[in-house]
C-alpha cells in the first residue's frame, strides 16, 4: 500500500506485519454462522433416517421404522416377494423400478390385448414397442443375435433380413421365442466320398448364382436328389428349405453356417460349403424363453423382431 | 493486541428502519411496483382460448413439457430460445448498468419490490420510522404484540399469495387454487407453496438488505460494469462539504449565501438520506457496494433542499468523471461509449434473431435417424435394405396426419410397414420405422436420397436428406 494512501476507512483487526501490512476486518454477518450450526443439527437428523457411519464391516442404518422402504422384488424363478429394509440406494432404486413397471403395465396390457397386426398398425403403440423391445432385446437376445439383431455368421441368424429358417410370420416368430429351436444337419463324411462332396458343394453354390463348376454341379444335382445322400429330404426338391424343420433355403443370397459371402475366392466359397456338408452342424441352438419371459414380453418381442428389426413377413 | 481482544469476528445484524419519503424516484418505484405486481398477480388468471390444454394465457405445463405463452407454444426442442433469452437478459443488464448503474437492483429486482412492499406494510401498521423505533425499544405489551404480529401476519399472507400465484403459472390457476384451499391439491403443489412462502417471507420480511449484501451475485458483479461515465447516485461532496465541512443550520448559517461566506457546504447534516436508505448506508461516504441505487436519498435530500431554500441536486444521478471535472456539465446519460454501443448492438442482434426464430418456426418438426446396427442388410433376393427412424413433432393445436414418400429413388423402395399414414396428436411427437430396399446395382450408386413428409391437411412438404449405406463402402 502506498504511503500517501492513508484514507482507508475500513476497520482493521489491528494485526500489523512488516510495519504496514494490515489485516482488514470485514466480519461475517452473525446469521451466517447460525446457518453453519444448523448444518450440524441437520447432520444429526440425517443420521436418524439414513445409513451414515461405517463401523467395522457394517454401518449404522438409521432408526428402524423411521426410514423403512418396502418394495416388490422378482426372484430368478419369477416369483415375487415383498421386502422391507432400511433406506438405501438399492431399495430406493427398487421402489423406482416398481413404479416404472406400474407405469409400463398399461402399455404391456395394450400389447397383450391386441392382435399382432393391430399392434403393428398402431403408431403410438409401436413407439412403445420400439423402446421397450430394444431393452428386452438387449437384455436377452443381443448376446447371440447382436445389439441390432444383425446376428453373426456361423453363430446366430440375422433377424433384420427377410429370410426365416423357421418362418417369419408373427406366429412363427412367437413359437420360436416361446419354445426355442435346435437346428441340426448331419455329417456326410461317412456317406459321400471326397469327390462327391465337392460335386454336391458345386451344386449348392450354383443354386444361388455363386461361382461354380457347371459340370461338377450337374453331378452334384444327382447326388442332391439321390437317395444315397438324400439332401432333398430336408432341403426340399427345389432346395428352398422347409420352415417346419428349419432346413435352410439354398437358393437365396443368405448364408448362415457356411460363410460364402465372406469368402473372397471361388475355392474358399467351395471350401466353406464342403466343410459344412462334411462335418454337419449341431450349433443352431436357441434357448426356451417361455420360462424366463412373461407372455406379454414375448408378444412385444415378437412384434419388435417382426416390425422394428424389420425382417418379418 | 490486547485492545482488539473483545472484537467479534461476527457482525450483529442491526435491523434497518427506514423513513418513508415522497419524490420523483419514490413515485417511479411505486409505479414500477404497481405494474409489476399487476402483471405478476393477475397474469395467471388471464383466460385464453386453447384446444389442447387448459384455457390459460400463460401456462408452463411441465407434465406435457409445453410452455404456453399466449398463442405461442414452446416445446423442449426450442430450448435454445432460453439460451437466447438469457443472453438478452444478460446483455440488457450490462447495457443498463453501464449507462445508469444498478437500475435493475433499485427499481425492478424482486428482492427490492417485495422488501419495499413489506416495509410499507410495517409503515402501515406500525407507523413512521420514529414510531417503529420506539415500538422496537419498548417492552412487550399488548400494543407491541398486536402491531408486530399483525404486520408479520400480513407479510406471511402476501408471501402465501405470492407463492400460490407462482404455482399458478405451472398449473391451471382456478382449479389449483380451489384444490389448494379445499385440501385436495397435490403434495407437490403444497410443498412448492410452502417453500416459496417461507422463502418470500424470509427474503422480503426478515433478511431484506442482507440478501443484497451477502447473497446476491448480481449485486457483486454489477460493480465492474461501472465506468467513469456511468450515472450513479452521487453526493456532490464539493457542494455539500464546502471548505469547512457540513454543519447543521444554526443561527447565521441558514441561507445558502451565509453558508458559502462562512465556508460551509450545503449539507445541513439532517441525516434523512441515511434514514430513507433501504440498505442503511450513508451515501455521503461515496459510492458503496451496498448501494442499490434506488434514488430514495435523492428524493429525501431534494425535499430538504426545497424546505431550506437551497437548489436541488445535492445528491443526484451523476458520473464520476463529471464530479471530478473542473467544468462540470449538467448530468446526462453518456451513451457514446464503445462498451454501451457494443452491448446495445449485441442486444439488438440477439433480440432480432430470437424474434426471427420464433416468427419463422414451423408447425412441424421432422428429423430422420438412420439405424446403424447394422448399417445395411442383404436380403435373400440380393437387394440391400437400410432402416430409418422418422421423428415427427406436431406443434399445432390439432391432430395431424402425415405421409412419407421418397425422392431420388424409386417410390416403391419405401416400406413403412403397417403404418402408411402417421397420425400425431396435438402437441405430441411420434417416431416411426421406415425401411428402404434397393436393388444391389442401385444401392451401389445411391449415396443420398430424401424423405418427403407431407402434412395432409395443409399439403406442406418437408424434406429430409439422409444417406444410404451399401456393401460398396465397406469392402
Amino acid at each position: 500500500m502506498s504511503q500517501d494512501n492513508k484514507k482507508v476507512t475500513t476497520e482493521t483487526t489491528g494485526h500489523v506485519w512488516d510495519e504496514d501490512l494490515q489485516e482488514l476486518n470485514n466480519p461475517l454477518p452473525r446469521w451466517w454462522i447460525w446457518g453453519f450450526y444448523i448444518t450440524f443439527a441437520f447432520a444429526l437428523i440425517y443420521w436418524l433416517f439414513y445409513p451414515a457411519w461405517p463401523i467395522a464391516n457394517t454401518y449404522t442404518k438409521g432408526v428402524p421404522g423411521l426410514n423403512n422402504v418396502t418394495y416388490v422384488a422378482t426372484k430368478v424363478d419369477g416369483t415375487q416377494e415383498t421386502k422391507t429394509t432400511h433406506w438405501n440406494m438399492r431399495s430406493k432404486l427398487m421402489v423406482e423400478m416398481n413404479e416404472l413397471h406400474k407405469e409400463q403395465k398399461p402399455y404391456f396390457d395394450k400389447v397383450a390385448g391386441k392382435s399382432f397386426e393391430d399392434v403393428s398398425k398402431d403408431a403410438e403403440l409401436m413407439q412403445f414397442v420400439n423402446s421397450a423391445g430394444k431393452t428386452l432385446f438387449s437384455d436377452n437376445c443381443a448376446p447371440c443375435h447382436q445389439a441390432g439383431g444383425q446376428g453373426k455368421v456361423k453363430f446366430a441368424p440375422n433377424l433384420t433380413d427377410d429370410y426365416w429358417q423357421y418362418g417369419g410370420t408373427y406366429e412363427n416368430i412367437q413359437t420360436t421365442i416361446v419354445g426355442g429351436r435346435h437346428g441340426v444337419m448331419p455329417a456326410f463324411k461317412a456317406i459321400l466320398s471326397d469327390a462327391e462332396l465337392t460335386e454336391v458343394s458345386h451344386y449348392v453354390l450354383s443354386l444361388s448364382g455363386e461361382p461354380h463348376n457347371a459340370a461338377a454341379a450337374k453331378l452334384g444335382d444327382a447326388i442332391f436328389h439321390g437317395d444315397k445322400a438324400g439332401c432333398y429330404a430336408c432341403h426340399g426338391v427345389e432346395a428352398k428349405g422347409n420352415i417346419a424343420m428349419g432346413s435352410a433355403n439354398l437358393t437365396d443370397k443368405i448364408w448362415l453356417w457356411p460363410d460364402v459371402l465372406g469368402a473372397k475366392t471361388p475355392e474358399a466359397k467351395l471350401g466353406e460349403v464342403k466343410t459344412l456338408i462334411y462335418g454337419g452342424m449341431d450349433k443352431g441352438v436357441m434357448p426356451v424363453w417361455e420360462t424366463r419371459l412373461k407372455p406379454e414380453q414375448i408378444k412385444l418381442l415378437t412384434v419388435y423382431v417382426h416390425d422394428s428389426l424389420g425382417g418379418g413377413k | 493486541m490486547p485492545n482488539n481482544a473483545d472484537k467479534s469476528l461476527y457482525q450483529k445484524h442491526i435491523p434497518i428502519v427506514t423513513r418513508s419519503v415522497k419524490g420523483q424516484f419514490r413515485t417511479f418505484k411505486t409505479a414500477v411496483m404497481l405494474l409489476a405486481y399487476s402483471v405478476y398477480f393477475l397474469l395467471p388468471w388471464l383466460p385464453w382460448q386453447r384446444v389442447s390444454a387448459a384455457s390459460q394465457a400463460i401456462l408452463f405445463d411441465l407434465t406435457t413439457r409445453r410452455f404456453f405463452i399466449f398463442d405461442l407454444i414452446v416445446y423442449p426442442q426450442d430450448i435454445f430460445w432460453l439460451a437466447m433469452l438469457l443472453f438478452i437478459a444478460a446483455a440488457l443488464l450490462f447495457f443498463v448498468t453501464g449507462l445508469v448503474g444498478r437500475a435493475w437492483c433499485g427499481y425492478f429486482c424482486f428482492q427490492t419490490l417485495w422488501s419495499d412492499l413489506f416495509i410499507q406494510i410495517e409503515h402501515l401498521i406500525q407507523g413512521e420510522r420514529p414510531a417503529r423505533l420506539r415500538l422496537k425499544k419498548q417492552d412487550w405489551n399488548l400494543e407491541k404484540v398486536f402491531k408486530i404480529s399483525a404486520s408479520h401476519a400480513l407479510m406471511i399472507l402476501v408471501s402465501l399469495w405470492t407463492a400460490i400465484t407462482f404455482a399458478c403459472y405451472f398449473s391451471y390457476a382456478p382449479s389449483f387454487v380451489t384444490d389448494f384451499f379445499s385440501g385436495t391439491g397435490t403434495s407437490g403443489g403444497y410443498f412448492a407453496v410452502l417453500v416459496l412462502t417461507v422463502l418470500t417471507y424470509m427474503a422480503g420480511g426478515v433478511a431484506r438488505e442482507q440478501i443484497c449484501l451477502y447473497a446476491c451475485p448480481y449485486a457483486r458483479f454489477q460493480g465492474v460494469m461501472y465506468e467513469a461515465d456511468t450515472l450513479a447516485v452521487t453526493y456532490d461532496i464539493k457542494r455539500g462539504e464546502g471548505l469547512k465541512g457540513r454543519t447543521i443550520p444554526i443561527q447565521g448559517l441558514k441561507t445558502h449565501e451565509e453558508r458559502v461566506a462562512a465556508g460551509h457546504g450545503d449539507c445541513i447534516d439532517c441525516g434523512f438520506c441515511v434514514q430513507v436508505c433501504p440498505t442503511g448506508i450513508d451515501i455521503r461516504n461515496g459510492l458503496q457496494y451496498q448501494c442499490i441505487s434506488c434514488g430514495l436519498c435523492i428524493d429525501a435530500c431534494d425535499n430538504i433542499m426545497d424546505s431550506v431554500g437551497y437548489p436541488r441536486g445535492l445528491i443526484r444521478y451523476d458520473s464520476e468523471r463529471n464530479m471530478a471535472s473542473e467544468t462540470p456539465h449538467a448530468p446526462k446519460v453518456m451513451w457514446k461509449r464503445f462498451k454501451v454501443i457494443g452491448y446495445a448492438g449485441a442486444l439488438l442482434l440477439m433480440t432480432s434473431v430470437l424474434f426471427y426464430n420464433i416468427g419463422t418456426r414451423s408447425d412441424t418438426e421432422v428429423n430422420v435417424q438412420q439405424v446403424r446396427q447394422p448399417l445395411f442388410v442383404l436380403l435373400s433376393d440380393g437387394r440391400v435394405r437400410n432402416r430409418y427412424q422418422i421423428h415427427i413433432v406436431n406443434k399445432t393445436e390439432t391432430e395431424q396426419t402425415y405421409q412419407v414418400t421418397v425422392k431420388h429413388i424409386p417410390k416403391d423402395a419405401l416400406d413403412m410397414g403397417n403404418i402408411p399414414e402417421i397420425t400425431v396428436r396435438a402437441g405430441k411427437a411420434l417416431a416411426v420405422n421406415a425401411k428402404i430396399n434397393l436393388s444391389y446395382e442401385l444401392a451401389e450408386k445411391t449415396h443420398e436420397f430424401e424423405f418427403e413428409i407431407t402434412q395432409v391437411s395443409t399439403g406442406e412438404k418437408m424434406e429430409l436428406e439422409t444417406s444410404f449405406n451399401s456393401p460398396r463402402e465397406h469392402d
